[in-house]
């Protein structure tokens, strides 16, 4: 038995004992269309758009300017085509960094400053980054994911994004897809996606930022990769990495053809 | 802004429409020995009631039986009894009992849908004041993750 | 004093009932939580909400801290019209409070 199916077992012993695996599965779709009657989502993204338009930084510019790849101030459908090779930054860049190259270079900011609060918590201490990227994201709802790999770099970042995706490291020898390449994993009732169908791809990615009930936040792509590098015991995913932006690439174009659906809102 | 057991006088006079609603609310009571109590019996009681009876015309809907995590659990009730005032949503292995009371004034449905925190498994009341009386349904809701903190 | 992030109202006419759907912005902290030093952070919830539909009172609510972070409410009633006001305002257990407007669509 590989050493993950002997975890997974040890954690299925940890269950409560319910009626029928299928029932319960009923049960958590039922709860899951429940929340999606009101997103808290909304609110990241009302302060996100606010946060576009208003003149921030040393500049005191807004982020209206902001190039994210369809064309300066061009937000609705950005996402569904990110991430992408951009000529003035000389690389693939997500949303998020591309965010950051914008305050950056739009409103003043220093590199440190802009990405200084990435992950949000409580109201004293809000993201502006996660702000902005719910309301750009919302902005390619019901687009079909379409990321190209046309340039020599995002060739390259979908390849390494790849290897990263098959990279078993740690202290228990996990990659990405000891968890997200079989189908009917699960570790607890949380049932595992996996990333290796297309089915699986699209519904992962096209659901990201959400609104995670757990955290009492809302989480970016750049937030759900950090905390799986964590879960694995791996060293931290540096926000905004080459690693980060690869697996990224590699995620986001597996999922192409899917309408995205975001910000969702999950457990 | 005053807390304390029961009605202050400016409450009861934007209840009974006297003062406007905004000005009787920015004095508004808040129950304090209502959110402080572990048994259904002594919610009732802190509300104004005695024991409440069971009632199959108050009914939850679009409330899932698992949470996937405590911190958010969907809750509907909707209540059929003629002449509903108030509908309240209890938990009863919260850390206290009541959650929330909604007062129905004539015109509004008698129907409400909000988000709850369950600390773990537990019975849902869904307590309903009609015509002055008291009446209770419950349904177990099950939570794999528990959702107050810690 | 007013403090915090908007409301997110929705107010939809359909027939002779207007349905209110409102997202608030709140921590509705329960004062259970410990932080990272392993203080207890304390109790910070709304404790009252009002609906008022051009003035009148539609729902009055007191809330404790079971009610979720960035609290959800749908209720219906009848009457309403296309651009009549709607207010949604809440009291919290600092003495803050928040008002928000909508119409109705």
């Amino acid at each position: 038995m590989n050493r993950f199916a002997w975890l997974a077992a040890f954690a299925g012993l940890a269950c409560a004992p319910l009626a029928s695996a299928q029932s319960t599965t009923d049960e958590i779709a039922k709860y899951r269309a429940a929340l999606q009657d009101g997103n808290p989502a909304e609110l990241w993204e009302a302060r996100g758009e606010a946060l576009w338009k208003e003149k921030r930084g040393p500049k005191q510019v807004s982020l209206e300017a902001c190039d994210l790849g369809k064309g300066p101030g061009v937000v609705k459908g950005a996402y569904a085509e990110l991430p992408r090779y951009f000529a003035d930054a000389d690389r693939v860049m997500d949303l998020e960094t591309r965010l950051v190259w914008c305050m950056v270079r739009l409103q003043g900011y220093s590199d440190a400053d802009a990405k200084k609060n990435p992950f949000g918590n409580g109201a004293d201490k809000r993201s502006d980054l996660e702000a902005l990227t719910a309301y750009v994201t919302s902005e390619s709802r019901g687009v079909k994911m379409s990321v190209a790999l046309v340039h020599p770099k995002e060739v390259e970042a979908y390849r390494i994004g790849e290897k990263l995706f098959y990279f078993r490291g740690g202290t228990h020898d996990f990659a990405c897809a000891t968890c997200h390449g079989e189908n009917d994993k699960r570790i607890r009732l949380q049932d595992l996606p996996n990333l290796m169908t297309t089915e699986g791809a699209q519904k992962a990615y096209t659901t990201w930022p959400a609104y995670r009930v757990s955290q009492g936040e809302l989480r970016t792509f750049e937030w759900r990769l950090y905390d799986c590098f964590r879960q694995q015991r791996f060293p931290e995913l540096v926000y905004g990495s080459d690693a980060a932006i690869a697996l990224t690439t590699y995620l986001a174009h597996n999922a192409n053809g899917g309408v995205y659906d975001g910000p969702a809102i999950k457990r | 802004m005053r807390s304390g057991g029961g009605l202050t006088l400016a409450a009861l006079l934007g209840a009974a429409g006297w003062l406007e609603p905004d000005r009787a609310f920015a004095q508004a009571a808040w129950n304090k020995a209502a959110f402080d109590t572990h048994d259904l019996r002594d919610t009732t009681k802190a509300l104004g009631g005695g024991d409440a009876v069971q009632s199959k015309d108050i009914e939850f809907f679009q409330t899932p039986e698992i949470a996937e995590n405590g911190a958010v659990v969907p809750v509907g009730v909707t209540s059929k009894l003629p002449k509903t005032e108030a509908i309240a949503i209890l938990v009863e292995k919260n850390p206290n009992m009541l959650a929330a009371v909604f007062d129905i004034p004539a015109g509004t449905e008698p129907t409400i849908t909000t988000r709850i925190k369950m600390a773990q498994t537990s019975n849902v009341y869904a307590l309903v004041k009609a015509d002055g009386r008291f009446y209770v349904a419950a349904k177990e809701i099950k939570v794999t993750l528990g959702g107050c903190g810690g | 004093m007013a403090i915090g992030e908007p409301m997110k109202i929705r107010a939809a006419l359909s027939g002779d009932t207007t349905e209110i759907k409102v997202l608030m912005n709140h921590e509705m902290e329960t004062g259970q939580r410990k932080d990272a030093k392993g203080e207890t952070i304390p109790a910070w919830f709304i404790q009252n909400v009002l609906v008022t539909w051009s003035g009148k009172t539609v729902l009055s609510a007191q809330w404790g801290t079971a009610i979720a972070k960035n609290p959800f409410l749908s209720f219906k009633f009848k009457g309403g019209t296309k651009g009549d006001k709607i207010v949604i305002r809440w009291v919290d257990s600092r003495g803050d409070t928040r008002s928000d407007e909508a119409v109705i669509a």
